[in-house]
C-alpha cells in the first residue's frame, strides 16, 4: 500500500488510499462530569435503577420524619406563657407543637429538684467544677493529668459533697438528700458510677487474670454475676435488700442505695473492658518488667496500665456512656432523677395538655442525646488518636 | 511475678543493717513472707476470711432484721393464692384460685415471650440498618446513620414512656378503633387480632410440620452432596418452601380444615374476642427492639468492614453478581466477627426486658419482684429467685452461642 495521492484544499485524489478524512472530526460531548454536586448526585444516588429507588424510598422516609417534627419541635412550638391555657389549641386557636414553655417553666425543677432556692449556687458550683475536672482530664492540650485525675477522682468528689450536701461548721445549711433532684441526681449517680468503678473495676480485671485461683474464682464470679441480672433487679435488691443486710435500725440513705447498685453494677462492666486493655499488652512488656525486677505491684502500676488503659479509654468511655443512660432507672425505684422530674411534673394538671408529655420527652431526649452523642464522638476522635500510633508502626487496621 | 530473687542469699550477702540485727527466726519469717507461693497463699486465706466475714456479718444482721421484722424465710409462700390478677398471661391464671408459683411462671414466660420476639426482630432490623449504612446510596446510609446514632445515644427507659405514653395512649378509643377489613382492630386498649382456635385434628398440621422439616434436611444434605459431585446446582430453598407449604396444604385438607378463627368485634363501647395484644407488650417489643438493633447495626457495620476488599473483589472476579457474593462470601465471613457481640446484645435485650416494669406490662421482674415481693414481704427469696432466673438465661444463651461461635470459628493449623 503505498501512498501516491497528492492534497490539495483537503481534498484527496483518490488512489490506492482507502480512506483519508477530509473535514474536522467533529466536536465530542464533553466528559461526564466528574466532580460538583451533579457528578456526585448521578454517582451516589443514581448509579442504577434499584439505586433510584432507594433514593426515593429515602427521601419519602426524610419526608416523613423531617418536617412533622422541625413544626412539633420549632414552627409551632409555643415559647412563651404561664398555665396550660397557652399550650392548648382550643385558646390559642391553631395546631400547637412543643410546649417549650411547660419545660422553661418547669427548668428549675428538672435541673435542680426540690434543692432550696436559697442554696442553688451551691448546685450550680458543683456543676462548674464538675466541667473543670472534665475538660482537664478529656483535652489533650491540658498538661498534669495526674494532677487532673488526683483532683476529679480525689478532691472534687470530697469537695462536691460538702457542697452539694452541707456542712454546718463551715456555714453551709444541711441539704437532705430527698430534696435532690433532677440533672442534679442524675449526674451523682453518674459521677459516683464512674469514680468507685474505675478502681474497683481495675482491680477485679486484675484479679480474673491474677495466677492465685480463688481470687481468680472471686473475681469470676463477682464479674459474671452482675453481668447477668439486669440492674433494675440490682437497684430492687439494693432497696429492699441493704436495709437487711446491715446491723441493727441503720437504714441507708435513699439515694444512696441506689448508687451502692449503680456502683457495684458498672464495676464488672468495667472490670471486663479492663481485661481487654490487659489482655493486649504483650507478653514481652511483662517479661520486659520482671526482669528489671520489678514486683507485681511495680509492673502493674508502671508497665502494664498505662499501656493497658490508655488502649481502653474508648471503651471506657463508652461503658460510661451506658451507665450515663442506665441512671434514668433509678426513677422506677423511686429516685428524682430527670427522667422521674418529668414523669411527675406531667401529672401537674396546670400544664396538662396533650403536647406536654411529647414536650417533656422532648427535652429529656435532647438533654441525654447531647451528653452521650458528645461522649462517643470524643471516644471516636480518642480511637482515631490512639489508632494513628499503631499505623505509624505498620499494624494493619 | 517474681519475688524469689531477693529472698534469700542476696539479702544476707548485701548484709543491711536493719536486717543484719534480726535474730535467726525473724529471718525466717521475713523469706517466708518473700516467698511467692506462701504470699499467694497468705493473700488468698486474706480474701477468703474477709469474704466470709461480710457473708457472716451480712447473714446474721439479716436474721437479726427478719426476726425483729418478723418474717419468715422459706418458700412457704409459692403455694400461698395469690389473690391478684395479671391481664396478659399465656397460661391459665386467674386471681381467685392461683398461687404465687402460677403468677411467676406467668411473669417468666411473659418475659421469655417479649424477649423473644424482640430477639427476632432486632436481629432483623439490626441487620438491615446495618448493611444499609453501608450502601453506596448516601441517602440510605445518612438514614441508617441517623437511626444507629438517635436511638443509641437516648435511654431506653425514656423510649419505652414515649411508645408508652406519647405514641400508643394517644390510639382512639375503643368506640373509634381503627379496623382493618373488620378482622383486626387498634385502639388505645391494644391491637386485636383473629386468634386461631385449634379445634380436633389440629395434631396433623402439627405431624406434616416435623415431616416436612425432616424430608428438608434429607433433601438439602442430599442437594449439597449431589453438588459437590456434578457440580449441578440445586433450587434449595424453593425447594424447602414449597414442601414445607405442600405439606401443610394436605394436612390442613386431609383433617378437614381443623383450624377456625376467633374474629374479634366491635361490641358497644369495647371490642370482644380475638386475641388481644396489650399496648404495654406492643410498646416494650417496639422499644426493645429499635433500641437493640441500633447496637447490632454497629456490629453489622464493623463485621462487614472487617471482611478484606479482596474478598469481596475476588467474588466479583469469579463472576458472582453482589448480592450473591455478599451471600456466600462476605457474610459468612463476617458471622464470626459479628456473633460473640451480637450474643451481648441479645443478652442485653434480654435483661433489659425488665424495665417493663417501668410501664406495666407483667414481665418476671413487675410480677415478681414487684407485686409479690410487696405482697409477701419475702425480699431474699423473691430477689434471689428472679436474679437467678436472668442469670440462668445469661448462660443458658452463652452457652448456645458459644457452640456456634465455635462452629463458624476460623479453623486453624
Amino acid at each position: 500500500m503505498t501512498t501516491t495521492g497528492e492534497t490539495t484544499n483537503g481534498r484527496t485524489t483518490v488512489g490506492p488510499i482507502a480512506f483519508v478524512r477530509a473535514s474536522t472530526v467533529p466536536a465530542q460531548k464533553p466528559p461526564v462530569l466528574v466532580g460538583g454536586p451533579v457528578a456526585w448526585v448521578r454517582a451516589n444516588l443514581l448509579s442504577s435503577p434499584l439505586n433510584v429507588l432507594l433514593t426515593v424510598i429515602g427521601l419519602y422516609f426524610i419526608y416523613l420524619i423531617v418536617p412533622p417534627a422541625v413544626r412539633f419541635l420549632l414552627v409551632d412550638a409555643v415559647w412563651t406563657g404561664d398555665d396550660r391555657n397557652a399550650c392548648l389549641a382550643e385558646t390559642v386557636g391553631r395546631e400547637v407543637g412543643a410546649c417549650w414553655a411547660y419545660v422553661g417553666f418547669r427548668l428549675r425543677f428538672f435541673v435542680y429538684g426540690a434543692y432550696p432556692d436559697g442554696e442553688l449556687w451551691r448546685a450550680n458550683l458543683v456543676f462548674v467544677l464538675c466541667l473543670v475536672g472534665i475538660v482537664w482530664l478529656l483535652s489533650t492540650r491540658m498538661p498534669r493529668k495526674g494532677l487532673g485525675a488526683v483532683y476529679f477522682f480525689g478532691v472534687f468528689p470530697v469537695a462536691a459533697f460538702i457542697l452539694l450536701y452541707g456542712w454546718p461548721a463551715i456555714g453551709l445549711r444541711r441539704v437532705d438528700t430527698s430534696l435532690w433532684g433532677g440533672v442534679v441526681v442524675t449526674l451523682v449517680l453518674a459521677f459516683t458510677g464512674i469514680v468507685v468503678s474505675l478502681p474497683f473495676g481495675i482491680l477485679l480485671a486484675l484479679g480474673r487474670r491474677s495466677r492465685l485461683p480463688l481470687v481468680r474464682l472471686v473475681s469470676v464470679i463477682f464479674i459474671e454475676f452482675w453481668r447477668g441480672v439486669p440492674l433494675i433487679t440490682v437497684l430492687i435488691m439494693a432497696n429492699t435488700m441493704l436495709p437487711l443486710f446491715l446491723p441493727g435500725n441503720i437504714s441507708p440513705d435513699k439515694l444512696l442505695r441506689p448508687i451502692v447498685g449503680v456502683a457495684l453494677f458498672a464495676s464488672a462492666y468495667m472490670a471486663e473492658v479492663v481485661r481487654g486493655g490487659l489482655q493486649a499488652i504483650p507478653k514481652g512488656q511483662f517479661e520486659g518488667a520482671q526482669s528489671l525486677g520489678l514486683n507485681y505491684w511495680q509492673l502493674t502500676r508502671l508497665i502494664v496500665l498505662p499501656q493497658a488503659l490508655r488502649i481502653v479509654i474508648p471503651g471506657i468511655v463508652n461503658t460510661f456512656i451506658g451507665l450515663f443512660k442506665d441512671t434514668s432507672l433509678v426513677s422506677i425505684v423511686g429516685i428524682f432523677d430527670l427522667m422521674r422530674t418529668i414523669e411527675v411534673s406531667l401529672a401537674d394538671p396546670r400544664w396538662s395538655t396533650p403536647v406536654t408529655a411529647p414536650t417533656g420527652y422532648a427535652f429529656a431526649a435532647l438533654f441525654y442525646f447531647i451528653c452521650c452523642f458528645g461522649m462517643s464522638r470524643y471516644s471516636i476522635a480518642m480511637e482515631k488518636r490512639l489508632a494513628a500510633g499503631h499505623d505509624r508502626q505498620g499494624t494493619v487496621k | 511475678m517474681s519475688d524469689t530473687a531477693p529472698a534469700s542469699g542476696g539479702k544476707r550477702a548485701s548484709g543491711e543493717p536493719e536486717r543484719g540485727g534480726d535474730a535467726r527466726g525473724g529471718d525466717a519469717i521475713v523469706s517466708l513472707f518473700y516467698n511467692p507461693t506462701f504470699r499467694g497463699v497468705l493473700y488468698q486465706v486474706a480474701l477468703i476470711a474477709a469474704i466470709s466475714f461480710i457473708l457472716y456479718e451480712a447473714a446474721t444482721n439479716a436474721i437479726v432484721n427478719m426476726r425483729r421484722l418478723g418474717i419468715v424465710s422459706g418458700l412457704s409462700f409459692w403455694n400461698a393464692p395469690a389473690g391478684f390478677d395479671i391481664n396478659q398471661r399465656l397460661i391459665d391464671y386467674s386471681s381467685t384460685y392461683s398461687t404465687y408459683g402460677d403468677a411467676f411462671w406467668v411473669g417468666l414466660l411473659n418475659t421469655l415471650l417479649v424477649a423473644g420476639m424482640g430477639i427476632v426482630l432486632a436481629t432483623l432490623l439490626g441487620f438491615i440498618v446495618g448493611v444499609a449504612r453501608l450502601s453506596r446510596n448516601k441517602i440510605i446510609s445518612l438514614l441508617a446513620s441517623s437511626y444507629v446514632e438517635f436511638f443509641r445515644n437516648i435511654p431506653l427507659l425514656l423510649q419505652l414512656y414515649v411508645w408508652y405514653n406519647a405514641v400508643l395512649r394517644t390510639l382512639p378509643a375503643p368506640r373509634q378503633s381503627l379496623t382493618l377489613a373488620d378482622a383486626a382492630y387498634l385502639n388505645n386498649r391494644g391491637l386485636f387480632l383473629p386468634q386461631p382456635v385449634f379445634g380436633p385434628g389440629s395434631e396433623a398440621l402439627l405431624a406434616a410440620a416435623a415431616a416436612a422439616i425432616a424430608a428438608i434436611a434429607f433433601y438439602r444434605r442430599w442437594a449439597r452432596r449431589d453438588q459437590d459431585i456434578t457440580g449441578r446446582q440445586h433450587a434449595t430453598g424453593t425447594v424447602s418452601l414449597l414442601i414445607l407449604l405442600g405439606a401443610l396444604a394436605a394436612a390442613w385438607f386431609l383433617a378437614g380444615g381443623p383450624v377456625t378463627f376467633n374474629v374479634p368485634e366491635q361490641r358497644g363501647f369495647n371490642v370482644a374476642g380475638g386475641l388481644q395484644v396489650f399496648p404495654e407488650f406492643v410498646a416494650l417489643l417496639l422499644g426493645l427492639s429499635i433500641y437493640t438493633a441500633a447496637f447490632i447495626a454497629e456490629i453489622v457495620r464493623a463485621g462487614i468492614l472487617s471482611v478484606s476488599r479482596g474478598q469481596t473483589e475476588a467474588a466479583y472476579a469469579l463472576g458472582l453478581r453482589p448480592g450473591v457474593s455478599q451471600r456466600l462470601i462476605i457474610i459468612p465471613q463476617a458471622m464470626r466477627v459479628i456473633v460473640p457481640p451480637l450474643t451481648s446484645q441479645l443478652l442485653n435485650l434480654t435483661k433489659n426486658s425488665s424495665l417493663a416494669v417501668a410501664i406495666g406490662y407483667p414481665d418476671l421482674v413487675q410480677v415478681f419482684m414487684g407485686t409479690v415481693l410487696n405482697q409477701t414481704g419475702q425480699a431474699i427469696e423473691c430477689v434471689v429467685i428472679t436474679m437467678g432466673v436472668y442469670l440462668l438465661l445469661s448462660l443458658l444463651t452463652s452457652f448456645v452461642m458459644n457452640i456456634y461461635n465455635r462452629r463458624v470459628a476460623i479453623v486453624e493449623r
